[in-house]
């Protein structure tokens, strides 16, 4: 569906996109991982042909967005990180004007708006200005709109950024049916769990270039343990007293230091807490989980997602 | 300059048909106009009626009408009356591609959204376009006409062919002033538009007086203010005074400007949108 070789993206002398190569098949949800500014954007925008291609190859559905882009469109589906609905419309109109601007004619996007509204659960709402609708509504609304010429691809910027923890579980539902349905999906997001639950297949992006590729877990497998131990100590009046307490305990697996925690690496968590207390250490707060993305991302970067 | 030749590339990528690109934007055009449509009428009709009635009537009574003195006309009303719907042209123009050019890109960014489709650049800046024309037409046939009773015009056709001309008057403001509004980072200019611009224009671009009363250097100052031109030739054709080596001259001048600004808002929407 989308197949990019050496793919570059520069403003002037910055480049935001360093060469990058993927491939996205049919069917598979693929992500593409990484804090603001890594460049995920940039690259989103040159897949929807919006932004021309600074250098390297691009191929999106086979055909070249640089001489073919309103054909590329024309089965592409964009749900923007910032919403450009129009706020004077209501909800159905929204779908309405989107579809004709697709040349889908008007008693075909009628029928097609209202099975959207049903699916993304807004039919009640259909008179409803737009700029009455809660932050989750919108999302729904500007998916639906992406639906509305039954693209083959469809291409979701930070999806759920600003939502609340509820909507973003039913926007995740819809995401899945879409999935299930056939729909592949291009999904840039900085949030791990995001990641987790929606792709396939996922690069982890970091200034312009990709630091890993594979499915969540195969890159949890690769470049972390199952289990991590958080340890938190309280405040030294001195210094960072995670630093000093690192010292102490750097035998029991690869560490990772935070301002607020520390994070050991290591199969068995419950060991490596055990271990710390026989050593007369004592966190005040102590936590043992799965390794996730987050991790990976930490491990390639040494930066956190979400700084 | 890799990214300049990709975006050469991209605007030949244009796929639909002039007619086509535009057509498809119907439908949302249409909800603008039926949701701005009552804003509309007032600014477009009741307060030009109050410029004829409080300019054309009232302060015209103290006006001798010297058609020597008026450029043909004999009374102050039929003189200015082709000046103030030429003028009101112009503002409707520049009304509508400042800020709602700005909120297309900036506020609302309903060109993002359109930009998504199949629609290229070109259509986009043509359908909002045809939308100003549609604004610019139907307000002036509406001036024309209810000014038509009032004995203002001296024949039937030249009003019409008249209503051509301010149609034609309101394009050349309406793309040069879209094509500066793409290249706009904030609204704040627009205020400078209106006050050095639209508002010394309206004044001195012979509207409300014969440019001749300016004096022998603000004429020909005058000259080169593409209001002149659609004022002039407005008026003479109201008053059935035309000269038509003149009244060309008056056409390619505001052809040729269309035509210009033009292709400069579509490159300026390239150069905003294609980032």
């Amino acid at each position: 569906m989308i197949s990019a070789r050496g793919l570059r993206k520069s403003f002037g002398d910055v480049d935001a996109v360093k060469g990058i190569d993927v491939e996205v098949r049919k069917g598979e949800a693929f992500g593409f991982l990484g804090p603001n500014g890594a460049g995920k954007s940039s690259t989103m925008r040159m897949i929807a042909t919006v932004s021309p291609v600074s250098g390297g190859e691009l191929r999106i559905l086979g055909m070249d967005p640089a001489t073919e882009g309103p054909a590329i469109r024309s089965r592409l589906g964009v749900c923007p990180q910032e919403d450009t609905l129009d706020n004077e419309l209501n909800v159905f109109d929204n779908l309405y004007v989107y579809g004709r601007y697709f040349g889908i004619d008007k008693a075909t996007v009628r029928a097609r708006a209202e099975e959207l509204l049903e699916f993304v659960q807004l039919t009640d709402k259909r008179q409803a200005k737009v700029e009455n609708l809660s932050g989750g509504m919108k999302r729904r609304l500007t998916i639906a709109r992406s639906l509305v010429n039954s693209p083959d691809l469809l291409l979701l910027d930070e999806p759920t950024t600003g939502l609340d923890p509820q909507a973003r579980h039913v926007l995740w539902d819809q995401l899945f049916r879409l999935k299930q349905a056939g729909v592949t999906l291009v999904i840039t997001t900085h949030y791990m769990d995001e990641a987790e639950q929606l792709c396939d297949r996922l690069v982890v992006m970091d200034k312009g270039v990709i630091a890993a590729e594979g499915s969540p877990r195969q890159l949890i497998d690769e470049h972390s343990t199952r289990e991590v131990a958080e340890l938190r100590f309280g405040i030294a009046d001195e210094g960072n007293v995670h630093e000093q307490i690192a010292g102490k305990i750097e035998d029991l697996g690869r560490l990772e230091v935070l301002p607020d925690r520390i994070l050991v690496y290591s199969p068995d968590g419950e060991e490596v807490i055990a271990k710390v207390h026989e050593r007369g250490l004592e966190p005040i707060a102590v936590l043992v989980r799965r390794s996730t993305l987050e991790d990976v991302f930490l491990k390639l970067t040494g930066r956190t997602l979400v700084d | 300059m890799a990214s300049q030749d990709g975006l050469d590339r991209l605007d030949r990528a244009t796929g639909l048909g002039i007619l086509e690109g535009a057509l498809r934007q119907l439908d949302y055009w249409w909800t603008v106009l039926k949701r701005t449509w009552r804003g509309g009428v007032i600014s477009s009709f009741i307060s030009p009626l109050f410029y004829v009635v409080g300019m054309g009537v009232l302060l015209g009574g103290f006006v001798p009408g010297d058609p020597a003195r008026l450029e043909g006309a004999t009374s102050y009303l039929d003189f200015v009356v082709p000046g103030l719907v030429a003028g009101h042209a112009m503002q409707i123009a520049v009304g509508e591609t400042t800020y709602p050019v700005m909120g297309g890109i900036k506020w609302h960014k309903s060109y993002h959204a359109q930009l998504a489709t199949p629609l290229g650049v070109r259509d986009i800046v043509n359908a909002h376009l045809g939308f100003v024309a549609f604004r610019i037409a139907s307000a002036c046939a509406v001036f024309l006409l209810v000014l038509a009773p009032f004995g203002v015009f001296a024949s039937w056709w030249g009003p019409i062919l008249a209503w051509f001309v301010l149609l034609l008057l309101g394009m050349a403001f309406a793309t040069v002033i879209f094509g500066i509004s793409t290249r706009m980072s904030s609204e704040e200019g627009f205020g400078l538009i209106f006050r050095l611009g639209v508002v010394p224009l309206m004044l001195f671009s012979g509207s409300f007086f014969p440019i001749a009363n300016l004096g022998p250097v603000l004429e020909v100052v005058a000259w080169f203010t593409p209001l002149w031109h659609g004022v002039d030739l407005t008026r003479t054709l109201c008053l059935d005074t035309v000269d038509l080596p003149r009244a060309l001259v008056h056409l390619a001048v505001l052809a040729i400007i269309t035509a210009f600004g033009w292709l400069w808002a579509i490159r300026g929407m390239e150069g905003r949108m294609r980032s």
